[in-house]
């Protein structure tokens, strides 16, 4: 079953406010983590200014040798990518269920204020479950 | 307008009979508007007990509503005297029209005469909200605490009530138990009206 390696979340403004990193491969060091939301954030802004195509909305795939990243953007502007290996199925509709949690444990809680790093517990949580690669299968269905 | 017939003209709206309402609420509205609040009162105090108690005082005025309400639509009108009747009204009713389910249990406290516990493996209205560490045992299951408190001060019942989380062995999540303590007449009179 193909890995996820980590997954991010950056806000409006490119800041990082979420990542997780899921297996042995690709660890990285805050710092270095930060740095890869910011240049993330400028590709995507910058793609959208490239495109040939009026109303594009930015990358929403990028294939490499070892790994495939995957991005989905919300309205508001809030970035969801995961990083993972080449071929992985279902990852769209893995970062559209991550929105959904992130819309019920992060948005609702009255400690989470916009924009700032995630620190809500449930949020963990949910999204343990949703990583382990046999729920994601299901996702695909 | 809704409903197929001749309707009787009410010229006063008092007269109108009062109607069932919509019985399913969208859960998503009433986390947003709880989470409001929840900030709201966040700002307006200085320390977290200071909080709990303005959750419990808007919980309150929930209760004596409800209280009102359901008598009238449940039971006819009916009042309840005895401690086990409110406790199980609260525990079934109120809990059924408000949260859609009855209560998980409820449980007499083995330490002390007056106290009493309701117990949910997780309150509604804590279904979306997660606790920073630094605010210690804060629960914004006090909502909840001052339904409860509403209820049984208006039926005649004093009581403090308060909620806690209870760690549970294997779950990740702790329980919730509404602690019940009755004020001394209340269990004078219900000795006496045990003879």
């Amino acid at each position: 079953m193909a890995a996820i390696y980590s997954l991010y979340i950056i806000n409006k403004s490119g800041g990082l406010i979420f990542y997780k990193d899921c297996g042995t491969k690709g660890r990285m060091d805050t710092n270095d983590c930060l740095r890869v939301a910011s240049l993330w954030h400028s590709m995507h802004a910058i793609s959208q200014q490239l495109s040939p195509v009026n109303g594009c909305s930015g990358i929403e795939l990028l294939q490499a040798d070892t790994f495939d990243l995957h991005c989905f953007q919300s309205l508001p502007g809030t970035k969801f990518f995961v990083v993972c290996e080449p071929g992985t199925p279902h990852m769209e509709s893995l970062l559209r269920y991550i929105y959904e949690l992130y819309t019920d444990y992060v948005l609702k809680n009255p400690f989470y204020e916009i924009e700032m790093p995630i620190r809500c517990e449930l949020f963990d949580i949910n999204l343990t479950q949703a990583v382990q690669s046999d729920r994601v299968a299901l996702l695909g269905r | 307008m809704i409903g197929v017939g001749k309707m009787k003209q009410y010229s006063n709206v008092l007269d109108k009979p009062l109607s069932k309402g919509k019985q399913e609420v969208s859960l998503s509205a009433f986390a947003f508007l709880f989470s409001e609040l929840v900030q709201y009162n966040q700002t307006q105090v200085d320390n977290i007990a200071e909080l709990e108690r303005r959750l419990e005082d808007a919980g309150y005025a929930v209760g004596s509503r409800v209280l009102e309400l359901l008598c009238n639509r449940e039971k006819g009108n009916r009042r309840e005297t005895r401690l086990l009747g409110i406790l199980s009204f609260v525990h079934s009713t109120v809990w059924k029209v408000l949260f859609g389910k009855v209560a998980d249990s409820l449980e007499k406290g083995t330490e002390h005469e007056d106290e009493y516990m309701i117990s949910e493996k997780e309150l509604l209205v804590n279904r979306f909200i997660s606790i920073p560490k630094d605010m210690g045992t804060f629960n914004c299951g006090a909502f909840v605490a001052g339904i409860v408190k509403g209820v049984l001060d208006n039926a005649g019942f004093p009581a403090v009530v308060t909620a806690h989380f209870v760690p549970i062995e294997g779950q990740q999540r702790p329980r919730t138990t509404i602690l019940i303590k009755f004020a001394d007449e209340v269990l004078k009179r219900e000795a006496r009206l045990s003879q």
